[in-house]
């Protein structure tokens, strides 16, 4: 079983949902809290269903997503 | 573990100027990630356009130039031919290069220059306030075609097709960054367009369609769903001229 491990920057995070949208297992979702540059940034609300897929972190203009995978 | 995406060597952590879900920080990621590649970060000039992305050089950790508007090819020009080991390449948007900066796009690519250009086309002038540009499509509504563009602003025109039939050019390509498999796409066409630079085959361009969503009033998913639908069936995406399999093989091009 591969391991993955998502980090999300949320400061960097301008609330654009791309990657809601591009998201093909449903683990990230928009949060509530409007951070300093008033912006609503994305959570990780099911990181166990990350497959490591990188859509996310393609579709996010902001470099928002770290991943990290055992080989 | 490995690190299977995050944040290029070569791009500047800091947040950037540009507005929600803008595609220019998807194309300065995919930039950054192939000078980390082709390991070219300690010889690389980038030269930036004057446009949105006019503060590129805030967002690369690479030296960069400014150029005057429109004239990145030429300051461009002028960088390699000084400093033929040097790696060039330009950020222009479409009001840079197909509207002020045609005559300079147009000699560098005839010449040949051995440098790399890439366009960022989202047919609008996003600094300005949304202005119809050359690659405006008919009928958009912009500040100054606010009953949308008629024929009397004429038609916009393609610049990679352009770019393409110049004696100068070894590789012009067009893609989008509207979805994942094109985001992907994408970074393997500037991959192609940097290695054409690096082999020394002569002028490289990539126009790559990215959306506007601010200055197109639509939310940033919106504004990737009408490059999907309209901007790609006016700019066929599709590599126009590419010599560099027949160099590799020997073939003179």
């Amino acid at each position: 079983m591969r391991a993955i491990k998502l980090e999300l920057d949320q400061d960097r995070c301008k609330g654009c949902e791309l990657c809601t949208e591009a998201c093909p297992r449903e683990v990230l979702a928009m949060g509530s809290q409007i951070h300093a540059l008033g912006y609503r940034a994305a959570v990780a609300i099911a990181p166990e269903r990350c497959t490591g897929c990188r859509a996310c972190a393609l579709v996010c203009p902001e470099v928002v997503f770290t991943i990290y995978k055992t080989a | 573990m490995k690190r299977i995406a995050g944040m290029p060597e070569s791009m500047s952590a800091v947040v950037t100027h540009y507005c929600p879900g803008c595609s220019h920080g998807v194309l300065h990621r995919i930039i950054a990630e192939l000078i980390d590649e082709l390991d070219l970060r300690g010889r690389t000039v980038g030269v930036a356009s004057v446009g949105c992305s006019v503060l590129a050089y805030n967002y690369f950790e690479t030296d960069f130039v400014q150029a005057p508007h429109g004239r990145a090819p030429a300051v461009a020009t002028g960088v390699k031919r000084a400093r033929p080991n040097l790696f060039v390449f330009t950020y222009q948007g479409d009001g840079d290069m197909a509207a002020i900066g045609t005559a300079e796009i147009i000699h560098a690519a005839a010449r040949g220059e051995r440098i790399t250009a890439i366009m960022y086309n989202n047919s609008i002038y996003g600094m300005t306030g949304g202005q119809m540009s050359p690659t405006t499509l008919m009928g958009a509504v912009t500040a100054t075609t606010p009953y949308g563009r008629s024929e009397e602003n004429g038609r916009p025109y393609r610049m990679a097709e352009l770019l393409a039939q110049m004696p100068g050019t070894a590789y012009v390509a067009r893609t989008h960054v509207a979805d994942v498999a094109n985001i992907v796409k994408t970074k393997q066409a500037v991959r192609k367009a940097f290695e054409a630079q690096i082999r020394g085959l002569g002028f490289s361009m990539v126009e790559v369609l990215g959306n506007c969503p601010t200055n197109w009033g639509m939310t940033p998913a919106e504004s990737n769903r009408y490059v999907l639908t309209e901007m790609l069936s006016y700019f066929p995406v599709g590599e126009f001229k590419d010599v560099t399999k027949e160099a590799l093989a020997g073939v003179h091009a």
